[in-house]
């Protein structure tokens, strides 16, 4: 492994956990509205935040990319209030890999919310704790091992994030090629042993956060 | 206890329940068949479920009236709801459990002391266990003593010991009839097995499919043969 190897192996696992820290709040907070709450135009944010799975993810990178680009309502604004761009640096790779991402953390926390027995939440009412205390007691901590198995699970899914990254992106090195990008690269090259070797580490970093998830849902299980 | 439900309407799906009564006593039994609203009711006093229209009053204190719209929410009713499932909080241990809704001994609302409560219903050796070791009827005793620790003005049992079977159900009556006793707390008690009611409850609402039959003394609704059963005519 080389110096730009790390650099990759590093841009990915940083921006991977950029992401997933950027969309946890969002995505348990948006899970919670799902689970447990009726609202005017929950099926159309069920739908949005389902697309990124069933949508080819090159579309959803180029939707990110008219969002996001210098002549995009994002990009534009994000230029004139902060004067720094989007596309084509490393905060279009955190972009679409918490976009990408996004779904995976809702569904699982969602599960995680609806699991919880409502009863539970009501018999803390009545023993006069209101709806915030019961939120902090009760239900996130009895959704605590759905809400890290979301985390985990669409950490990983940044990790091996590809289509959306390239558009959005592109593929600059040192400055946005992720492993995914760096693997195809490498085979387009024909550089297949390097391309094999970024696969072994891909595979030991997903390996690693599945193992962590699961053991994590062991020890949530036991106590 | 006084309780005055006046023009009480709850619409559920294809279920309506509409109550227009007035009973007193200190243990309330609220008997029916399956279907017949008996926990509707239960929730609708506890606060867990809003009626379309109609008030609520237990003693002097109004819970709900749709004609000032007052609605009191569940944490504010001061009452201990001891549900079918106990819903007892499976992530803390027995302690922290009935630490929960626990007032603290120096306030005003404390009528309860804790250790009195511990003793009563014998749960001492479990308050370092956590819910998941406890055996049936450990989890009942622990159920009521959360509620009780509340020092609740009012009890909201719902059906607590459906669960159990015949045995076990009459080893922890006796601990409901020292709750009654003891803590003289006014408790509405579901149930839909007359020989418990009759154990416990002085006055009876009888109820089906959404409607009060009538109310009356245990007595004046079963009879005993070999067990406690419905006289004739009263469904």
């Amino acid at each position: 492994m080389n110096a730009d190897d790390a650099q990759v192996i590093g841009l990915t696992l940083g921006a991977a956990g950029l992401s997933t820290l950027l969309i946890f709040p969002f995505g348990v907070a948006l899970a919670w509205l799902l689970a447990r709450k009726v609202w005017l135009g929950k099926s159309l944010v069920e739908t949005l935040v389902a697309l990124p799975l069933v949508m080819p993810p090159v579309a959803t990178g180029l939707i990110l990319l008219n969002l996001l680009g210098r002549r995009g309502p994002v990009g534009e604004f994000v230029k004139n209030v902060f004067g720094t761009e989007i596309v084509f640096t490393w905060k279009a790779v955190v972009a679409a890999m918490a976009v990408m991402s996004f779904p995976f953390l809702v569904r699982t926390v969602r599960l995680a919310f609806e699991e919880i027995n409502p009863r539970l939440e009501q018999a803390a009412r009545t023993l006069g704790a209101g709806p915030v205390r019961v939120l902090w007691t009760i239900t996130l901590p009895l959704a605590l091992r759905g809400m890290i198995a979301g985390a985990v699970w669409s950490f990983a899914r940044a990790l091996g994030e590809f289509g959306a990254t390239i558009l959005v992106a592109g593929n600059i090195p040192g400055r946005t090629t992720t492993l995914s990008v760096a693997i195809y690269n490498d085979i387009q090259l024909g550089q297949d042993e390097h391309a094999y070797q970024l696969l072994c580490i891909s595979a030991i970093l997903a390996f690693a956060a599945i193992v962590f998830s699961n053991q994590f849902s062991r020890w949530g299980g036991q106590r | 206890m006084k309780l005055l439900l006046k023009k009480l309407q709850l619409h559920l799906g294809t279920f309506h329940l509409e109550l227009d009564l007035e009973v007193s006593g200190q243990v309330i039994g609220i008997f029916g068949n399956s279907g017949a609203g008996k926990t509707s009711l239960l929730e609708v006093v506890a606060g867990l479920r809003k009626p379309t229209s109609g008030l609520i009053q237990i003693d002097d204190q109004v819970f709900m009236d749709t004609g000032t719209r007052l609605f009191l929410a569940p944490e504010r009713r001061s009452v201990g709801y001891v549900p079918q499932d106990l819903a007892l909080f499976p992530h803390l241990s027995v302690r922290k459990n009935l630490d929960y809704g626990r007032k603290p001994e120096s306030s005003a609302s404390c009528s309860i002391n804790p250790n009195h409560v511990v003793e009563v219903l014998e749960i001492e050796s479990l308050l370092g266990r956590s819910i998941a070791d406890l055996s049936g009827g450990q989890r009942q005793r622990v159920a009521f003593a959360r509620a009780l620790l509340s020092s609740p003005r009012l009890l909201l049992m719902d059906e607590p010991l459906s669960s159990l079977d015949h045995d076990l159900k009459w080893k922890i009556i006796p601990y409901l009839q020292r709750i009654r006793d003891e803590f003289k707390i006014p408790m509405l008690y579901v149930s839909h097995a007359p020989d418990e009611v009759a154990a416990l409850c002085d006055q009876v609402i009888v109820l089906r499919n959404g409607e009060c039959l009538r109310t009356s003394r245990p007595t004046e609704i079963f009879e005993t043969t070999t067990s406690m059963v419905l006289k004739p005519g009263i469904f």
